[in-house]
């Protein structure tokens, strides 16, 4: 018996010392913070560095597919600044954003606080909001270029059925249309997120707070205005800049819709920059054009951090 | 004038509860009541119909002569202190204590004038410029308070303003309520369930239970005169000692029976508790009608038995023992020697004895 505790007394000692010395290793915050961020860290690596720092080598060089090309400095960039279907594209882009943002932001605002109040059906509401959300884009623009379809449109029939127009309409065949028919599915498709988000924020704000306000005499719309708006303003930030980012690199919906036609008239940046890098296998051209997305979308992201940061410090 | 009245006021919940029945009341101009009841009783609900914050199922809520049941909230001229007092997280102290004259379109100097007043006489002058969650509890308790008296409205409605509040400082803001209202002087329907509280505040408390008002009254009113069971238990600390007794009728003298314990029923009580002679009713007595005999106490309103627990509180001592087979406890001068499972011999005082119909629980 005392053998047997003087050998597990003997082996003790040098296990403490390894469960120990992992313990410290935890215990350093420096090194707790390392193994955490790792496996984060490598795939960032792996998935975003890796290919965005080949697309900037790209767009300094004449890549093209079959072709590793040379070195060519800015060569790529200066050529997509003067060409004008790229001018187009990114002046689209930059409309395209604003405007389906604008509207994703006001509609999902007003969705958010209709839902927000209680009605029967409400949770069968809530969820179906979500249809559009969950349905896959390639899909659903389908559905919708079904439905501007020229001679197909059903929505040129029951207008032109119905006597509101004479003549049928040119949704996805003029340039202008489809610009706008493109902004009301990408509506269409991101205002659900909003609503959700948007949702779930004003579900954090106590309804003792409107109460309160109710009292002290503000009006529906003073209790938005004073209460609610700036109570949701971290929410609100975050899901705009979400979605002015997803919305200025969108592809999948302009590359289904209308490919950027007709006549290169709906182009953004990044079907433009598709067609070019890729269709066409130009590709140090294809990257230098859509790495004009960056410096726009680090601009948003870098006023956005200004602002939470403002917010917080208040 | 202020008067607020209550008639006949009902609230049914969506799912169909009934929170409110029937609340019949008439707070006068300039009075401070309290409405006190175990959590659940309805006293929210009440006090949210009054402000307009809760639809009224039926009966009506007149401020003056105005009926005021499809008056909005911000027609109604009342503030509310809300429990977790509500206070704009996003507005520093100064703005929400400005908002409500704001948004009535005060001038700017008149809402100044007002909200320095205000904070000096709530203590919070250095306080204006900071933000909600830069406070101390106490501190948002007064910004609470401060907001709702800038406005100088008709009617004041507290809904257990200090009950996030510590014991200390609990006090300590009652007493600072007690003297605000001597001096603005303006109607006040406050929620407690702290009948410690509804005792010192208020001028008359309404004791609430499952909807019912059970009593109105003024505080020393509902201590000596409860008007049933509930609120002879609920008014006191410690609670009514309550004993089930069987009343005999020996010769023209009434007693009341319990296991081990036979008490004359008091003359001046005796002609309302002959009618329930051979019955059975509940005797109340309070700990502080509760003593240890002395040679001058009458065996008539002695009994014996064995202390259980002693509290020694400093102040008094609570005595507990049993006795005609309930629990009870007697509050005692702290100069009485008495042990545990020591025998005593407790008498009670026969002029404070209550007694109650056993089915309904109104006091007979
Ligand atoms: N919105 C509501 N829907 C249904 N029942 C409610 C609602 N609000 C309160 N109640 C119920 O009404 C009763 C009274 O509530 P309340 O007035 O808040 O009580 P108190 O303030 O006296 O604690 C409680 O039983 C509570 O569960
Ligand atoms: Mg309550």
């Amino acid at each position: 018996m005392v053998g047997a505790g003087s050998a597990a007394g003997a082996a003790l000692p040098g296990e403490r010392v390894r469960i120990s010395r992992l313990t410290r290793m935890l215990e350093s915050e420096k090194l707790l913070a390392a193994a955490l961020l790792a496996p984060g860290v490598v795939i960032l690596v792996l998935f975003i560095a890796y290919p965005f720092v080949m697309a900037i080598w790209f767009s300094l060089t004449s890549i093209r597919v079959g072709d590793a090309g040379e070195f060519v400095g800015l060569a790529n960039f200066t050529k997509a600044w003067s060409d004008t279907i790229f001018q187009v594209a990114f002046k689209n882009t930059v409309f395209y954003t604003f405007w389906a943002t604008i509207f994703k932001f006001a509609l999902g605002m007003w969705l958010a606080l209709l839902l927000n109040r209680h009605f029967r059906f409400k949770r069968l509401i809530r969820a179906s909001m979500l249809l559009p959300f969950i349905i896959p884009t390639v899909l659903s623009a389908f559905a919708w270029r079904w439905m501007f379809d020229p001679t197909f449109s059903v929505m040129n029939w029951l207008l032109f059925h119905s006597g509101v127009i004479t003549d049928r309409l040119p949704f996805l065949s003029d340039g202008d249309w489809a610009m706008w028919c493109a902004v009301l599915v990408n509506t269409w498709r991101g205002m659900p997120f909003f609503a959700i988000t948007l949702l779930a924020g004003l579900q954090t704000i106590s309804p003792d707070l409107h109460e309160a306000a109710a009292l002290d005499g503000a009006n529906a719309w003073h209790r938005f205005w004073h209460v609610t708006w700036p109570l949701l303003m971290p929410v609100t930030l975050v899901v705009v800049v979400f979605s002015v980012i997803q919305t200025f690199s969108d592809f999948q919906l302009i590359y289904v819709l209308t490919g950027g036609g007709p006549a290169n008239s709906t182009h953004l940046i990044a079907t433009y920059a598709y067609q070019i890098g890729v269709a066409s296998g130009l590709l140090g051209e294809g990257a230098a054009l859509s790495l004009f997305m960056f410096p726009v979308l680090f601009a948003v992201v870098w006023v956005q951090l200004r602002f939470m940061k403002r917010m917080e410090g208040h | 004038m202020a008067n607020v009245t209550i008639r006949n006021l009902n609230k049914k919940y969506d799912g169909g509860f009934h929170a409110v029945k029937d609340v019949n009341l008439e707070i006068r101009d300039k009075e401070f009541v309290v409405l006190v009841g175990p959590s659940g009783c309805g006293k929210t609900t009440t006090l949210r119909m009054v402000a307009g914050l809760e639809e009224i199922t039926s009966g009506e809520i007149l401020i003056g002569t105005r009926v005021i049941n499809d008056l909005p909230p911000m027609d109604r001229d009342i503030a509310m202190v809300f429990q977790n007092y509500a206070l704009y997280p996003h507005k520093s102290v100064y703005q929400n204590m400005a908002f409500g004259l704001q948004m009535r379109k005060y001038p700017k100097d008149e809402i100044e004038k007002r909200v320095r007043e205000a904070a000096d006489i709530l203590g919070i002058g250095p306080l204006l410029e900071r933000k909600p969650r830069q406070l101390s509890g106490g501190q948002r308790q007064r910004v609470a308070v401060g907001r709702a008296i800038v406005r100088h409205p008709q009617v004041f409605l507290f809904d257990e303003p200090l009950s996030n509040l510590d014991a200390m400082l609990r006090v300590q803001m009652r007493v600072e309520l007690k003297r605000l209202h001597e001096r603005l002087e303006t109607t006040a329907i406050y929620v407690t369930h702290d009948q410690v509280e509804a005792m010192t505040l208020g001028d008359r408390v309404v004791v609430m239970k499952d909807g019912w008002v059970q009593q109105v009254g003024e505080p020393l009113e509902l201590y000596g005169k409860p008007a049933n069971k509930f609120v002879a238990g609920f008014i006191g600390s410690p609670a009514m000692n309550f004993v089930g007794v069987a009343i005999t009728d020996l010769g023209g003298v009434l007693w009341a029976d319990a296991e081990g314990l036979r008490l004359k029923v008091p003359p001046q009580m005796a002609e309302r508790v002959r009618a329930h002679a051979g019955k059975r009713i509940t005797l109340g007595v309070r700990p502080e009608a509760l003593h240890p005999a002395t040679g001058s106490d009458h065996a008539d309103y002695s009994f014996d038995t064995a202390v259980d627990v002693v509290e020694p509180l400093g102040n008094e001592i609570l005595v507990n023992f049993r006795a005609g087979g309930a629990p009870m406890v007697a509050r005692v001068d702290p100069a009485v020697r008495v042990k545990a499972h020591q025998a005593i011999r407790v008498a009670l005082d026969p002029e404070r004895v209550y007694f109650f119909d056993e089915k309904s629980g109104a006091a007979i």
